[in-house]
């Protein structure tokens, strides 16, 4: 649709600035908060100029954490997150896209009560589960571990329709012609199916990412050892204090850093993400 | 190459539906054999089952001496080319040829000295480095069957290959088909539901009909002595007129004429004229028949005059310059009557 009507530019054009700044106010004063010194909060406003104690504020929380309301380093909550986050995508890429080439390619006996099972995993998502979830992990000794933190999540179906609906597009005769070329279904799983669904696990692993990174939740309950803190649930533990002012340019600096990795993850795959949410050709 | 055995074939599907019976055809060591028929009547399905894309429920199949009944497709030693291409959209056209081959472990060099003599021969050189999506309609036909001759296999198969294009490069890429068949001398089974590029391919034609074999023969066979009406209407364009007539002594009464047929049967018929088979009299003429104008078709070099002989539809094929008026007396050419048993509608002498 191209249109030339200057007025309606100009209209939707303010809009979508608007739009950009009540999202992006908050996020600047964030910044700007963990530029400033803890002293600078002390007047009850949060200053909308910036300060300089930006480095040392972030290499303060980066390398020691905050002691005082038991935060290890967020380095290491950093790290703990990444885990998890690119264990919970690349896991639940992986099972679902297995599973949705079994049900779509392969007769099998059971195969709608395998589906329908998956199905139902959909209407049980970790929050709705999550006290028989929590009763199974601690009983195999799971808690304060990675497997512990990232399998409960990967166990989902979402992404096995996404594949599914994917794989229902592809033209039967592929799979023939590729049968009448020799190959077997490992090689057509990996030399067509893969290469072809390229696009829709770039955007799945986009999104999943994202979802993996703000776990909130669940990493609040499986971890009691600082040592597998992740870095969001890390944050409301600092707002937490008991008898103390929170400390908000330590806090905004960790909201900051928290922010950094998914908003990373989307820069680096946009191009990918968008093709893999609108490209039909196949 | 090889000859390909069908005995006693058929098939039903898992649901009940038979949609093949008991097929029985011997084709020869470099033949071209076309398997034409309407919608449904099982073509795809019997060169399926060639392929082995389909269990052979019912009789045997043998490619050379091999019976092939449990042997998977990529162990046939066929190639087979779909109606939509079916080309692999991620891999390069030169990738797509070399897939096959990769797959069985074939030495680089003679890969690409397959592929690239391939593409000599479908001039599809010039974008072997490019996606199939960069491709136009033709152009990715021609790759479809150049990923068929790298396999250098003992059989063609296809099905469809020219129905998705439109019609102009229908009839190159059926000639080229020929040519390359020609040229090859592979054993090929070609499925079409086009009588047109039936008749121009085959070296024999196979009509099929609700899953079983109507008639099989060259196509001049097929034409000048359908086997049925069902072939008689099917096969030729535009299609031979079948009238119900009375038979007395070889003689069929239709139209207030009276038409020689090749039997000497007695009773009801069903007359069968090519509308080029007919030639306009005058009123007087001994044995002529009349028809009832309805509307003409200018074709050109000829005309299609279409009307009614005793309340039955008719057209007949004039040239162009004949004139017309409100109705025509005709005469069949000598010996062109077909007569086909009013019940079973099988041929009949
Ligand atoms: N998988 C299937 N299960 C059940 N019936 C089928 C199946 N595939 C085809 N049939 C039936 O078998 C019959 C023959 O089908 P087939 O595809 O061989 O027809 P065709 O001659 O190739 O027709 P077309 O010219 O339309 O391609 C049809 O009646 C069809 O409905
Ligand atoms: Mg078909």
């Amino acid at each position: 649709m191209v249109e030339n009507r200057p007025l309606l530019n100009i209209l939707a054009h303010l809009v979508l600035i608007l739009g950009v700044l009540i999202v992006a106010f908050p996020i600047y004063v964030a910044f700007i908060a963990s530029t400033h010194g803890p002293t600078d909060f002390l007047s009850g406003l949060i200053p909308l100029t910036p300060g300089h104690d930006t480095w040392h504020t972030y290499m303060t929380m980066l390398t020691t954490g905050m002691q005082s309301s038991g935060m290890p380093p967020l380095s290491l909550q950093m790290t703990n997150s990444l885990i998890m986050a690119l264990t919970i995508a690349i896991g639940k890429i992986s099972i679902s896209i297995i599973s949705a080439y079994a049900i779509v390619y392969f007769r099998f006996p059971f195969r709608s009560l395998a589906f329908w099972l998956i199905f139902i995993t959909l209407m049980l998502p970790v929050e709705v589960r999550i006290l028989p979830t929590y009763k199974v992990v601690a009983d195999l000794g799971m808690l304060d571990t990675y497997a512990g933190l990232t399998i409960p999540l990967i166990a989902s179906a979402t992404a096995t329709f996404l594949f599914r609906q994917v794989f229902l597009t592809i033209p039967d005769e592929l799979m023939e012609a590729a049968r009448i070329d020799g190959a077997g279904p490992m090689k057509f799983f990996w030399d067509i199916l893969l290469p072809m669904s390229r696009n829709n696990i770039a955007a799945l692993f986009v999104i999943l990412f994202i979802y993996g990174w703000n776990q909130y939740l669940w990493p609040l309950l499986v971890t009691t050892d600082a040592s597998h803190y992740t870095i969001v649930m890390g944050i409301k533990r600092m707002a937490d204090v008991a008898d103390a002012q929170p400390q908000w340019n330590y806090i905004m600096a960790t909201a900051i850093l928290a922010m950094l990795p998914p908003v990373l993850v989307v820069i680096f795959m946009q191009k990918l993400f968008v093709k893999g949410l609108i490209e039909t050709e196949k | 190459m090889a000859a390909i055995t069908l005995e006693a074939v058929g098939k039903t599907y898992a649901g009940g539906v038979k949609a093949v019976h008991s097929i029985d055809l011997a084709i020869q060591d470099g033949e071209f054999v076309v398997l034409v028929g309407p919608s449904g009547c099982g073509k795809s399905t019997l060169l399926r089952m060639v392929a082995g894309l389909e269990s052979v429920t019912e009789g045997k199949i043998s490619i050379g001496d091999r019976m092939v009944n449990e042997v998977e497709p990529a162990e046939r030693d066929i190639a087979m080319v779909f109606q939509n291409y079916a080309l692999y959209p991620h891999m390069t056209v030169r990738q797509n040829l070399a897939y096959g081959l990769k797959n069985r472990k074939m030495a680089k060099a003679e890969i690409s000295r397959r592929v690239d003599e391939a593409a000599q021969i479908l001039e599809i050189g010039a974008f072997l480095d490019r996606k199939p999506r960069a491709l136009s309609g033709g152009q990715r036909q021609r790759v479809a069957m150049g990923r068929a001759i790298v396999r250098e296999p003992a059989a063609f198969l296809f099905d469809e290959p020219l129905s998705n294009l439109d019609a102009k490069l229908r009839v190159q890429m059926r000639g080229e088909i020929k040519q390359l068949q020609a040229r090859l001398g592979t054993t090929s089974i070609y499925v079409t539901h086009d009588q047109l590029e039936a008749m121009t391919l085959a070296h024999r034609l196979v009509v099929l009909n609700g899953g079983q074999i109507e008639q099989v023969g060259t196509p001049l066979e097929v034409y000048r002595k359908p086997a049925s009406t069902f072939v008689a209407a099917f096969i030729g364009s535009p299609a031979m007129n079948l009238l119900n007539a009375k038979a007395e002594g070889g003689v069929a009464h239709v139209g207030g004429g009276r038409v020689p047929l090749a039997a000497a049967v007695t009773g009801p018929v069903t007359l069968g004229l090519r509308p080029e088979d007919v030639r306009p009299a005058d009123a007087g003429t001994e044995g002529a028949f009349v028809l009832k104008i309805a509307y003409v078709e200018e074709l050109g070099a000829q005309k299609l005059v279409h009307g009614t002989v005793e309340g039955q539809n008719f057209a007949c094929a004039l040239p162009s310059d004949a004139a017309l008026g409100q109705a025509l007396h005709l005469v069949p050419e000598p010996g062109a009557a077909h007569g086909f048993d009013a019940q079973t509608g099988k041929r009949l002498g």
